[in-house]
């Protein structure tokens, strides 16, 4: 018999395989697809380009799997770590484990979630591959930064982490957000807005990042990850593109996903904006050209173009992203820099040559507005003092970032927005924010907000030592990272007499 | 939209070994307005409207068999509709 074509493998193995229920209703054996009011007349319209069958996808993952730990395994043998840039460039890589490793696994769980309650086979099977893929990255992930966890400081509780501290909330209550939501927004959630839309402010900065600065095995790990994610953008978008052909009544509410889960996902990158643009010791890109590249030229002029034939708009408040791309950065990381006592990461003022760097990149606001701060905290740092806020931020009720962020074309007025809901008052960050806590106040009066959450006394005690014993914060994760445990280490190593290693955490 | 203006597409690959290199130069090779930038660990290459990779072209440049699916090792990301994955090509464009 002939071979079949790549096109009669994917119908027999995944389409072929599939069977109609004949004793239970359809409704009956999947649940969970009427609620949301998206109507869907025909599901084997879904299509997959990728027509990746099971054969191929265990294949070809094996192989990735198999490039990476030669990878892992060279590195760690060679004392690859020592080849850093620097100690500090570390700190990306933490937020990395304590923010975004925990996410994939969520999305694991959720994608696995649809790959049993779809109807159609054909995003099943694509939901089941991403499902896997999603468990490799988590795992892949944590063993490539475990080697890390031997020489340096907080990368060892990041999963209690995840759950516990303040600036972490922002990604796990944005995706607890969409696990909670129904099938179909969780694909516009996910599977479009933050695969599609925004993965590649994400993901590649990290990357490209990790290669500049030394970082083999995080690059490879997040290549490897990356080279699954055009599968999933592809998920995403075929699931955006098959909501809006199957039926007209689809679109509002496709709309109203697309200007929520827009939002939600930007002010999640509002944390990438900084790694970007400080936690790099060399640097790659600044946010703004990495937002005028991947967002505006790739998303803005590429693809809305195109969601326009079905009556698509760009995202509500996009044009507040715009022009916040030259402040972004430059506000998130004076915040964090005035409160990493509390974080398992450290910061610093930035080096002479990054100020420079950050003047080249933002003429119209560094030196204008941000490098008096840092020369400011370096006067202090100095004279031997270190500037650290004494108090707790108040947040926003719905992206769980400090409010931070200043009012569209007014960089020196910070914004503040509030909603009354059940003789209940509560605060925002930007119009955006409170739009999305507008639409589902029900939802979101449930926000469990770290501050609020120590106010309460549900987070160890009333102390600071007592919150950062119950966050899992050792001594020398956190603070000023000149002087540091990783910097002392980093100084002895590189010394060129004999190696001394200060005991990591306590 | 102002119909004269052709958007681009483009693909992000990984740059890790001599595949890589040898598949860069088939995607140039078969799409001639093809611009290539690198990036630390990356190769990006955009071409204004479609952007097409052929198994033929890439098996000459490895000088071995290659097929469609071995792409997923190398692609990072990439911008447009995937119009067409098969065994002999994948096409890459805007659908409107």
């Amino acid at each position: 018999m002939a071979k079949m074509s790549m096109k009669q493998r994917y119908s027999a193995l995944t389409r072929d395989l599939s069977w109609e229920p004949s004793y239970v209703r359809p409704e009956t054996m999947f649940p969970y697809t009427s609620f949301e009011g998206i109507k869907i007349h025909d599901w084997s319209k879904w299509e997959d380009p990728f027509r990746l069958t099971v054969d191929a996808y265990t294949k070809y993952q094996a192989e990735k799997d198999r490039r990476l730990y030669a990878v892992l395994d060279g590195f760690a043998q060679s004392q690859g770590h020592l080849s850093l840039s620097e100690a500090r460039y570390l700190n990306a890589m933490k937020l990395f484990l304590q923010g975004v490793t925990p996410l994939e696994y969520q999305a694991h769980r959720n994608f696995s979630f649809l790959a049993r309650h779809l109807n159609g086979a054909g995003p099943r099977f694509a939901a089941l591959c991403q499902s896997i893929d999603e468990l490799r990255h988590a795992q892949t992930e944590i063993h490539t930064l475990s080697n890390y966890n031997r020489y340096y400081s907080g990368l060892h509780a990041f999963n209690t982490m995840h759950d516990r501290v303040w600036y972490l909330s922002v990604p796990k209550s944005y995706f607890d957000d969409a696990v909670s939501a129904g099938p179909f927004e969780f694909l516009i959630a996910i599977g479009f807005s933050f695969e599609y839309l925004l993965t590649n402010l994400l993901f590649v900065p990290f990357m490209s990042g990790a290669s500049f600065n030394g970082d083999l095995p995080s690059m490879t790990f997040g290549f490897s990850a990356q080279s699954d994610e055009s599968r999933h953008m592809t998920l995403g978008l075929e699931a955006i593109k098959f909501l809006l052909e199957q039926d007209e009544a689809n679109v509002p509410i496709v709309q109203d996903w697309i200007d929520k889960w827009f939002w939600r996902g930007y002010r999640l990158t509002s944390l990438i904006a900084a790694m970007l643009d400080y936690m790099l010791p060399k640097k790659v890109m600044s946010w703004k050209e990495s937002f005028e590249l991947y967002f505006e030229r790739q998303m803005l002029d590429g693809l809305f173009p195109d969601l326009a034939y079905y009556g698509i708009k760009p995202p509500r408040h996009v044009q507040h992203a715009v022009a916040e791309k030259d402040y972004l950065s430059h506000q998130v990381q004076w915040v964090l820099y005035q409160f990493s006592f509390a974080a398992a990461f450290t910061t610093t003022v930035p080096e002479p040559a990054e100020l420079d760097w950050l003047s080249e990149k933002y003429p119209d606001s560094f030196d204008r507005l941000y490098r008096p701060l840092w020369d400011k905290a370096k006067r202090i740092q100095d004279d031997g003092g270190r500037f650290f806020f004494q108090g707790l931020p108040q947040l926003c009720q719905t992206c769980q970032v400090p409010m931070l962020f200043t009012e569209p074309g007014d960089p020196t007025t910070i914004c503040q927005r509030s909603s009354e809901y059940q003789g209940e008052h509560y605060n925002f960050c930007s119009d955006g924010c409170k739009w999305i806590f507008d639409r589902e106040p029900e939802k979101y009066v449930q926000a469990w907000l770290p501050v609020h959450q120590i106010f309460q006394g549900n987070c160890g005690g009333p102390t600071v030592p007592e919150v950062l014993a119950w966050y899992g914060i050792q001594d020398g994760d956190n603070g000023e990272y000149l002087g540091s445990v990783d910097n002392q280490n980093w100084i002895g190593w590189h010394a060129g007499a004999g190696v001394k290693t200060t005991t990591v955490g306590g | 939209m102002n119909p004269t203006t052709v958007r681009s597409v483009g693909v992000d690959l990984q740059e890790v070994n001599e595949d890589t290199h040898r598949l860069v130069q088939a995607i140039e090779h078969d799409n001639p307005e093809a611009t290539v930038r690198h990036l630390p660990g990356l190769v990006k290459i955009t071409v204004p409207g479609r952007l097409v990779i052929r198994r033929e072209t890439v098996e000459q440049r490895l000088g071995r068999d290659w097929e469609t699916h071995e792409f997923q090792l190398a692609i990072v990301s990439y911008y447009g509709h995937i119009k067409d994955w098969d065994d002999d090509e994948i096409v890459i464009s805007w659908d409107h």
